[in-house]
């Protein structure tokens, strides 16, 4: 077999489609017939110096794929099947792997390290091929420089699969003490050199414990900050990788190499190739990120208990981190605008000064203001363009009185400039700033306000006009008028400037929307975000103009409905192009299903509007369909029970919706919709329940579906109860022993990670929402009785909760909730239980004591209920 | 060993409008869910009727109003009834109060099961908030006053504006001279029901909520009638001396006397009583249409099919009939509230129940007035006339006493 693996290796990579198309079977019947056996003989042929460089490439990239998948599902199914393969020709096949490490063909050696990773990610969290390192270390200094350089690509790969956890201190010892020798100057092959740094990327998450040692750490650092100064670009650049990585992981232990580091990014941002200066830019925008993070989550008030600690790095450097961001901005490239992809180091440094003003607010201004200044008005567009983009990026940070003077100034000129310049990126700049200045510095909470009737009329006219320029400026425009309508999101007709010109905004950006280039730069996307923006902040006073757009945007539906034949960039146009009008229509029916008068006349299009849907559920967009169930949840709500007419049309949909395992937010937005049909139908809902219990109920026996949408389903078996109130009955048996092992499940946090915590208490607060629903559902039924055997694993969870201490407010409210709604619907028979229980009573005052509003008002009415119950 | 991608986000908005979109719907979806279990929880597990069809109708003329029997249904939200109009509304409202009878003698452990408080003189009503506005009717189910009110959902106003659901019933004795609804009785809050909550827990209820809506300040734009708790005691000697003669805001019509463990009942309900003299009320005697203490003892008492003539308790106490001659010649229905003088020696007590024997017919009664005389009053007002209930029974009766079946306690020594 070994000769004829290595042809139908090259045969899979033939150019003949037939002759490929026939060795991918027999590659796929091996796999079938003998796994084993498969994998050692692609194992051999990676690891046989005589063989093809191409076969033993594929072999290897086979080997890779046999082990590991990116679907969670898949990629589990994979390890089992590897776990459970015979011992002994694991050790062959990892012998094979370790022996082509040695191997002179560089990519032969490149994919074996990969693939001894991936098989090191499997075995090393269940204890095996603990010989694994050792092996790999044992002689690295006796190992030629190719030999060294795989090895080196091997460890970090490895540390890239596998979690630090499963490696102990001395083994981490040892390997960062071999990658951090192989960066250091002395090393005189650079390609060795140059896989220590990047291994030494991934490995740094091994180092926490090395970091908190000064010696170790002082170490690790000067051979990184050397490593930036090498004359290879390639380590230069893996080196500020290296920075950026140490800048989030270990910020605190940071402050003794600041000088250092900034002057080692000053020299590359100002002298560096451009992958080397990005990386040093990165660099402080990722220390802005984590100042962010802290000053947010403690404000400025650190105690000593505090658990990070700000050390204002940004602060500190702004007087000479400033100009130097401020020099980046000259660097633009032209047409940079109209390249999705670009990203330059004007564009970054643009972005680093934004997340340094967020960082240090009204200390910036000062520091920008002359560069601005001096640059506005020059002749070269460069610095007209520096300059406006410098004012757009500081404008989120500093506060209101700070910036409200300067903007006041600015503004004419922002307007001027996006009239009248000539040059088309400074437009753009012009238009996004406008949007800043609204985003940030316009709306209710402001104490004088930027827009008022008197300019308005101005700033509409130059927006609807640049409404017409090039996409790119186009777009800007309409993100701008995007911004200033929501600024008037809370204004009463009469504080609003708007009115008077609403028709000819809607007119304008309907326009857009038709324009021949509106695929360029988003432009088309744009419009209709801005069309919803301004139709959710109107006020009554344009209502009937908004009713007029709704049978517009349904006829513009109706057209991509119609469209024929279309090839297959044809389809995707007409897919995005459906998402963005059903999301238009979701705006439209929430708005105007808000206020009776605009209810009753909007739902004499509700049926067509209906259809449309339907009809729009044929495509296989997952974009599509969100949007549309999204809007479908909002006509229901606005319809109430008359909904009903239209549910044995759109069942079948729903169904599928609900079985999208794959686009799992389709399934929770689904999960969604059948809560809004509960509330919309009530009991008339009944028919369709067998169904929808039937597909939730799958959905949360499926370990396929993403674990996001389980605490939706939860609290939608809440909605379903109170709906079809003692009709649930016969799902009891299925629905509440799973609220109850879920229940049992979510009552420790399984891990400290904050995304842990947060999903642990959406699941309590799903299943807490259910318990409610049911017990509200069954209340005034003859049948409560059904509900009793139930009520000691309810209360059992609630003193479970109120022990574990680690709950949210949110959890707190509901599950104080559910002790009342117990207790109204058990009445008497559920007195005896409360009493009995451990800290029902405990908790109750605690809850009665909250500052927190909700909770309070959630536990007054469980004090209220379990007294009836008790008196009653 | 790919390092994370460099590019950040380039003049755009942090958030897409798809996203927002979602968040709006989630939040909305999150609000209704909110809003549909605080309903739930809302619901009324009380027996209270109200008319099925709670459409709005035209307004009918009190004369024919009466004839329309519309038929009832269990009630399934007193939100519902609040959304009733006109004459429904009435009639819905009518039923809805606790009406004490009157007491005749003593009931046993009035000190120990039994609240008293002096009775604000003025106009028993209900006081209903929702939607922001308040309404309050009286006891015929007439509105008394239209307007806002700190209450929850009492006015529109932003500040204090909650789900629609939260509405609130109070019973009330709104206080002529100082424009002050004093409430008696909390039987909704915030949506939630407390009809089947114990006067001890209503009260606790009352005293605790009512302040902290700013119901009890002094009237404002958005509260144009101050609201103000009844002090509440227990039917001690203390207790009883504070009610009876303590110095009060108001003007006191008489004590009345809550059961504590009693639930809001509605209709005549022998565990709420009132009582008077003429110390602590200026109408411990009936008095006419002119106000004045009319020479014989006046009844209202509803005329029923057959002729008998009933009181208002349920079931209803028959205290004569007239023949069916006398009916028709004066051109009475069933269901009509007549007046009647009772004689002198018109009355009798037998096996302590009254008898009327003989009683003169005066005519129809006052058409605002919306049911007959119940038992306890007729009584109570003949023994007002003859051998009234004095406060020194009532005190006697809470007197500490050492009874036979009390055990004395051993008493541990520790010197």
């Amino acid at each position: 077999m070994a000769m004829e693996v290595t042809q139908i290796l090259l045969n899979a990579q033939s150019v003949d489609g037939t002759i490929r198309k026939q060795a991918e079977e027999s590659l796929k019947q091996f796999l079938e017939q003998n796994l084993p056996i498969f994998l050692l003989s692609l194992s051999r042929e990676l690891a046989n110096n005589d063989k093809p460089v191409d076969s033993r490439k594929l072999a290897g990239l086979i080997l890779k794929n046999a082990l590991d998948a990116k679907e969670q599902h898949r990629k589990n199914e994979l390890t089992q099947r590897w776990l459970s393969l015979d011992m002994a020709i694991k050790t062959q096949i990892k012998g094979c792997l370790l022996q082509t490490l040695s191997s002179p063909v560089p990519d032969a050696r490149s994919t074996a390290s990969q693939v001894i990773a991936k098989i090191a990610g499997i075995e090393l969290p269940h204890n095996q091929w603990p010989e694994l390192i050792g092996s790999l270390l044992s002689n690295i200094h006796q190992l030629k420089p190719h030999e060294k350089q795989a090895t080196l690509e091997t460890l970090g790969y490895m540390c890239e699969e596998v979690s630090p956890d499963v490696v102990d201190q001395d083994q981490v010892n040892r390997i960062l003490t071999a990658v951090v020798q192989g960066m250091n100057a002395s090393e005189g092959n650079s390609d060795v050199r140059l896989a220590a740094t990047k291994a030494l990327y991934n490995a740094l998450g091994f180092a926490h414990v090395n970091f908190t040692n000064d010696m170790e750490r002082d170490y690790i650092m000067r051979v990184v900050c050397e490593a930036t100064l090498s004359p290879d670009l390639k380590i230069r650049q893996a080196a500020f990788e290296c920075l950026v990585a140490i800048s989030s992981t270990y910020y605190e232990k940071l402050a003794a190499y600041m000088q250092d580091i900034f002057s080692i990014t000053a020299k590359a941002v100002r002298e560096d190739e451009e992958p080397v200066a990005l990386q040093a830019i990165e660099f402080w925008s990722s220390i802005c990120d984590e100042e962010i993070d802290i000053l947010d989550e403690y404000g400025t008030d650190f105690s000593a208990d505090s658990e990070v600690h700000c050390f204002y790095f940004i602060k500190q450097a702004l007087p000479a981190l400033v100009p130097m961001l401020l020099e980046t901005l000259l660097k633009q490239e032209e047409d940079q605008d109209l390249d999705e992809g670009a990203w330059n180091i004007a564009m970054a440094g643009g972005t680093c000064l934004g997340l340094v003003a967020r960082t240090v607010g009204d200390d910036i201004v000062p520091l920008v203001m002359p560069f601005i200044q001096e640059n506005i008005t020059k002749p070269d567009w460069r610095q007209r363009e520096a300059a406006t983009y410098a004012f757009g990026s500081i404008l989120e940070g500093p506060s209101p009185d700070k910036l409200t003077p300067v903007v006041n100034v600015a503004l004419n000129f922002m307007l001027t400039a996006l009239i009248k310049d000539p040059n088309n990126h400074v437009k753009d700049t012009a238009a996004w700033t406008l949007g800043r200045i609204f985003e940030f510095l316009h709306g209710s909470a402001m104490e004088t306000p930027i827009i008022t009737h008197e300019n308005c009329q101005q700033i509409l006219s130059v927006l609807l006009q640049s409404m017409k320029d090039v996409p790119n400026v186009a777009e800007k425009a309409c993100g701008a008028l995007y911004f200033l309508a929501q600024g008037f999101e809370d204004a009463s007709s009469s504080s609003s400037p708007l009115p008077p010109f609403f028709q000819e905004i809607i007119q304008a950006l309907l326009t857009v929307t038709r324009r021949e280039d509106a695929g360029e730069s988003r432009l088309r996307t744009a419009a209709y975000e801005t069309l919803n923006e301004v139709v959710r902040c109107s006020t009554d006073e344009t209502a009937l103009t908004v009713m007029q757009l709704a049978p517009v945007i349904m006829l513009e539906l109706h057209k991509t409905l119609e469209m024929q034949k279309l090839s297959s960039e044809e389809r995707e146009k007409q897919n995005e192009l459906q998402g963005l009008l059903c999301g238009c229509l979701q705006v439209l029916i929430q708005k105007l299903g808000a206020a009776e008068p605009t209810k009753y006349v909007f739902m004499q299009y509700a049926d067509q509007i209906m259809d449309l849907f339907l009809r729009v559920f044929a495509s296989r967009n997952a974009t599509v369909h969100e949007e549309a169930m999204l809007a479908i949840g909002a006509l229901a709500y606005a319809t109430g029970p008359n909904f009903v007419k239209y549910m044995q049309g759109f069942y079948p949909y729903l169904e599928m919706g609900l079985q999208n395992f794959e686009e799992y937010q389709v399934c929770a937005i689904t999960v969604g919709v059948v809560g809004d049909l509960c509330r919309a139908l009530e009991d008339k809902i009944l028919p369709f329940c067998d169904g929808i219990m039937t597909q939730l109920l799958k959905d949360l026996s499926s370990n396929q579906l993403h674990r996001s949408v389980k605490p939706p389903i939860f609290s939608c078996f809440g909605d379903i109860a109170l709906a079809i109130g003692e009709n649930f009955e016969k799902y009891l048996i299925y629905a509440m022993p799973m609220l109850q092992s879920a229940a049992e499940l979510s009552v420790h946090v399984s891990s400290a990670d904050d995304e842990m915590i947060e999903y642990t208490n959406q699941l309590r607060n799903g299943i807490l929402e259910a318990y409610s629903g049911v017990f509200q559902g069954f209340k005034s039924s003859l049948k409560t009785q059904l509900l009793l055997p139930y009520a000691p694993v309810v209360l059992q969870f609630l003193d479970s909760l109120y022990k574990e201490k680690d709950m949210d407010d949110a959890v707190m409210k509901t599950a104080i909730g559910v002790l009342g709604d117990l207790a109204d619907t058990l009445g008497s028979n559920a007195s005896a239980l409360i009493n009995q229980s451990v800290s029902s009573k405990d908790f109750l005052e605690e809850c009665l004591s909250s500052d927190d509003h909700l909770i309070k008002e959630s536990a007054e009415w469980a004090k209220l209920a379990i007294s009836r119950a008790i008196s009653g | 060993m790919a390092p994370h991608d460099l590019r950040r986000p380039f003049k755009r908005a942090a958030i897409s409008d798809q996203q927002r979109r979602r968040e709006l719907a989630l939040q909305r979806q999150a609000e209704q869910r909110a809003n549909s279990q605080a309903r739930a929880r809302a619901l009324a597990s009380s027996l209270l009727s109200f008319p099925s069809s709670p459409q709005s109708e035209p307004e009918f003329d009190l004369e024919t109003e009466q004839e329309t029997e519309e038929p009832t249904t269990v009630v399934s939200s007193v939100l519902e009834a609040s959304k009733l109009k006109g004459s429904e509304a009435r009639r819905w409202f009518a039923r809805q109060l606790m009406l004490p009878e009157w007491m005749i003698d003593v009931p046993p452990h009035l000190d120990n099961d039994w609240y008293v408080f002096p009775r604000p003189a003025g106009k028993r009503c209900f006081v209903v908030s929702s939607n922001g506005t308040t309404v309050s009717r009286l006891r015929n189910g007439s509105v008394l006053h239209y307007f806002p009110s700190a209450l929850p959902n009492g006015a529109r106003n932003k500040d204090v504006s909650g789900p629609a659901s939260a509405y609130c019933i109070l019973d009330c004795i709104f206080h002529e001279s100082d424009q002050t609804y004093y409430v008696i009785d909390m039987v909704c809050w915030r949506g939630y029901s407390l009809y089947d909550c114990t006067a001890e827990f209503r009260f606790f209820w009352l005293n605790s909520k009512l302040v902290e809506t700013g119901a009890c300040n002094p009237p404002s734009t958005y509260h144009r009638y101050r609201f103000s708790v009844v002090s509440i005691y227990d039917c001690n000697q203390m207790g009883l001396h504070a009610a009876y003669a303590g110095s009060m805001p108001f003007s006191r019509d008489g004590l009345l006397f809550y059961n504590k463990h009693a639930h809001y009942q509605t209709g005549n309900t022998p565990l709420a009583l009132v009582w008077k003299d003429e110390h602590c009320s200026q109408y411990f005697l009936d008095t006419d249409s002119k106000g004045e203490v009319p020479a014989l003892q006046q009844v209202v008492l509803e005329l029923q099919d057959d002729g008998k003539l009933v009181t208002s308790d349920d079931p209803p106490v028959v205290f004569g009939s007239l023949d069916g001659e006398f009916v028709q010649k004066s051109g009475l229905r069933s269901g009509n509230l007549l007046r009647f003088a009772i004689k002198d020696e018109g009355a009798r007590i037998v096996d302590g129940k009254l008898e009327l024997c003989d009683t003169q017919y005066v005519g129809k009664s006052n058409r605002a007035r919306a049911f007959a005389d119940s038992y306890s009053k007729v009584f109570f007002q003949y023994a007002a006339r003859h051998s009234p209930l004095r406060m020194g029974d009532l005190l006697a009766s809470i007197q500490p006493h050492i009874s036979q079946d009390e055990k004395t306690l051993d008493v541990e020594m520790a010197g």
